[in-house]
């Protein structure tokens, strides 16, 4: 008996336990991002495709602190603001990785770090077409993440708010009603800032969320990084459980019958 | 004889003949895992013998940097 095992999450060649999929950026030390990557029970790492600095090269790179036989690392296209570039990172980070995996960025503009929805989309359909297994994200307009979905991408990653923002799920519906509509993998991307930003996501039919900020920008770290550990599990068992319905009024949880004021209630 | 490339948008002297495997050396980045990009397009590994470079080819030589 007991509650069974959640399936793995499955996206292209990957298969996950755990839910929740970090970043690795803005942390103070790669100590602490281990000690993180440890804490949150992730299985997946995403990584950014940058110039090697010719000028400062002391120092190890990340590669060198990630037990590879733990975590998959999946690269990403961030800071990209135009298809031609997002193709060219994404083709560089497979030739680095040996990995179809990409995390799909096509950014509108670096005020809002928004990504542009029609450059995704067209970026979307070349990479999968060159054999890339695409994560593609993308604004939380459902009709997009469908869009995506039928351009081949193997996941949909819609931002909760903007890149960084701490602000959680602005619109949950739109989360709930992309859910509805594509049964490949979804996952909640950017924006979140605490635990229950990760609950919440999660309870909306997520099929997982990816973190950077909150966590590297907590006060404590390493706490945060287990906290939405918990939270992405509770909110999963929460959406598998399926909520109770919700009601303006009261409903007593303890019997009407047999009260002691017998007279009072009748 | 020399010729003037440029690596991730600096000028950069190396001997002519040079090929890929010899820019890294010089640029003291032979141990580090890189891809390669000349004039915008990926040149695997495989084929980094193969390329020769000629005076003002630009070089993208990246690597994984932390990133969400």
């Amino acid at each position: 008996m007991g509650v069974p095992l959640d399936k793995p999450l499955k996206i292209g060649s990957l298969q996950l336990t755990s839910r929740l999929l970090m970043g690795s950026g803005r942390y103070a030390s790669h100590e602490e991002m281990i000690a993180c990557l440890d804490a949150s029970g992730s299985e997946l790492i995403t990584v950014a495709v940058r110039r090697v600095n010719l000028d400062q090269r002391a120092g190890t790179s990340l590669l060198d602190h990630i037990d590879r036989k733990r975590f998959q690392i999946l690269p990403n296209t961030a800071g990209c603001y135009t298809v031609a570039d997002a193709l060219r990172t994404a083709r560089l980070a497979r030739e680095l990785l040996d990995t179809p995996l990409i995390k799909l960025e096509v950014i509108g503009d670096p005020r809002t770090l928004l990504p542009d929805p029609l450059g995704t989309v067209e970026a979307t359909k070349i990479l999968v077409a060159e054999g890339f297994h695409v994560m593609a994200y993308c604004s939380d307009d459902p009709r997009l993440v469908a869009t995506l979905a039928d351009a081949g991408a193997a996941a949909v990653m819609p931002a909760g708010s903007p890149i960084g923002s701490g602000r959680g799920v602005s619109n949950p519906g739109n989360i709930e009603i992309a859910r509805s509509l594509v049964d490949l993998p979804l996952i909640v991307d950017a924006g979140l800032g605490t635990a229950s930003d990760v609950a919440q996501a999660m309870e909306l039919g997520a099929d997982g969320v990816l973190l950077n900020s909150a966590v590297a920008g907590a006060e404590d770290p390493e706490r945060m990084a287990r906290a939405m550990k918990f939270a992405c599990c509770a909110g999963r068992d929460a959406y598998l459980a399926g909520r109770m319905p919700s009601r303006l009024h009261a409903q007593a949880s303890s019997p009407e019958a047999g009260l002691l004021g017998e007279a009072l209630s009748s | 004889m020399s010729l003037t490339l440029l690596v991730n948008g600096k000028p950069q002297e190396v001997p002519a003949g040079t090929q890929l495997p010899g820019l890294l050396e010089t640029m003291g980045v032979a141990g580090t895992q890189v891809a390669l990009e000349v004039n915008g397009e990926l040149v695997p590994r495989a084929k980094w013998t193969e390329r020769d470079l000629s005076a003002g080819d630009r070089i993208e030589v990246v690597t994984l940097v932390g990133g969400g």
